[in-house]
């Protein structure tokens, strides 16, 4: 009986050494340094608050922490988009002048892997903006670096929350340096191929109520004339 | 009984690095799809939108009753000929199958703007441009723009159109919009 306790508790304990090995791995840390900022060519962002009660809309299955905005908004809670999530919101551009509107339809992504680091989201952009035009951006989103940096520790806290300042970007892919791929639908975006990245600016995260205090970018490259988006890996 | 200690760490660990490793994170739940597959003329796929009950979302300037209810939707001048819709998105057998979101905009730069984007969360997403102009029949024909995933190699035709509802039941749907793709390998195309 004692060998079955010992091996019972020596299985515990290797379940949670191997979850801290995980959580500490410095091989799966993100990386900060957004892909595009070494580009030569020109880009534009768009800026939006990603706390719900700040979008226009903001869906879920309706049982997730971020709890559905307004109110009476329908809820996704049909099988095969449970797991999915929509956001209507306004656009501004670098200057924080409203220049549009942003929808994202986000699904959790069948290509998660936590051995590897990899909380996957499967989401895309429709974007219009008034007098330029209209977007979609396709990009697989990676969480665990707010996972781990974030959502964890607001766990770990007493308070049930966490305060700080944490930026990173969340696309990953599905180009090849873990860019988003950008198409131009109309206006002066008419037949645009280019790439993007979207990245989180975190000040404040409560485990009752998801983002409390929270900024998104949207960069997007516009490349010269002749020159083309990153190969697909 | 301290070998059967380190034995059972050594068990543990390897129990969850397999148990992350073959059991799926997340494995979205796939209805059937129902494609009718034509002779050398790529598939063609039917979805549809019921009219009220599908809509998320309808963002337009100066409506009395938005939906939903509480939503703010911006009076700003730039959004005056903008209308943005969300929708849950059914298949052939009336199944909710993913969401979708249309835009219809007018703006001096870029024209008149009808678009979609279907987005099923097991297959993919489909980025749509419609034309404005109806064609006979009141479809609305456009093509398929991008895709990704499952949608990604495929090119082709998308029509919309409005069906009222006929029934005169009073819990029916006031009518839906029907989206028909037709579709095929780009690797076909090419050939």
């Amino acid at each position: 009986m004692k060998y079955l306790i010992s091996l019972l508790v020596g299985m515990l304990v290797g379940v949670a050494a191997f979850l801290a090995l995980l959580y500490y791995n410095p091989l799966t840390s993100h990386n900060k340094l957004s892909p595009l900022s070494v580009t030569d060519n020109d880009l534009f962002t768009l800026n939006y608050s990603a706390v719900a009660a700040d979008s226009l809309i903001y869906t879920n299955d309706g049982e997730s922490r971020v709890a559905p905005y307004p109110a009476k908004v329908l809820q996704l809670w049909e099988r095969p988009i449970r797991r999915s999530s929509i956001v209507a919101t306004l656009l501004s551009d670098s200057r924080n002048q409203l220049v549009g509107l942003g929808i994202k339809l986000s699904s959790d992504s069948e290509s998660t892997k936590p051995l590897n680091g990899e909380l996957n989201m499967d989401s895309v952009w429709h974007i219009y903006l008034p007098g330029q035009g209209s977007l979609f951006i396709e990009q697989q989103e990676n969480y665990w670096g707010y996972l781990r940096d974030i959502v964890i520790p607001a766990y770990w806290s007493s308070g049930d929350n966490w305060r700080g300042i944490w930026n990173g970007h969340i696309t990953s892919g599905p180009g090849a340096l873990g860019t988003s791929k950008v198409i131009g639908g109309s206006g002066r975006f008419g037949g645009l191929v280019t790439d993007g990245v979207e990245s989180l600016a975190a000040k404040a995260f409560s485990v009752e109520h998801g983002p409390v205090a929270m900024t998104a970018e949207v960069m997007i490259e516009l490349p010269r004339l002749g020159s083309e988006a990153s190969p697909d890996p | 009984m301290f070998k059967t200690f380190i034995a059972g760490i050594l068990l543990g660990i390897a129990a969850a690095a397999a148990a992350l490793y073959f059991v799926p994170v997340v494995d979205q739940f796939r209805e059937h799809s129902f494609i009718v597959v034509h002779a050398n003329q790529g598939n063609t796929e039917s979805f549809h939108v019921n009219v009220p009950m599908d809509r998320i979302m309808v963002g337009a300037p100066a409506q009395n009753n938005p939906i939903p209810a509480g939503l703010d939707w911006p009076d700003d001048e730039q959004f005056a000929d903008t209308r943005a819709e969300l929708f849950k998105l059914r298949n052939g057998k009336d199944a909710v199958v993913g969401i979708a979101s249309r835009i219809s905009a007018s703006d001096d730069d870029s024209g008149d703007i009808i678009e979609w984007v279907l987005h099923l969360p097991a297959r993919g997403s489909a980025y749509i441009g419609m034309r404005p102009e109806a064609a006979q029949g009141g479809h609305r024909m456009g093509e398929l723009k991008s895709g990704t995933r499952e949608f990604a190699a495929l090119r082709g035709q998308v029509s919309e159109r409005w069906v009222a509802d006929q029934s005169g039941s009073d819990s029916a749907a006031a009518g839906r919009i029907e989206i028909l793709t037709a579709f095929v390998g780009t690797e076909v195309e090419s050939e």
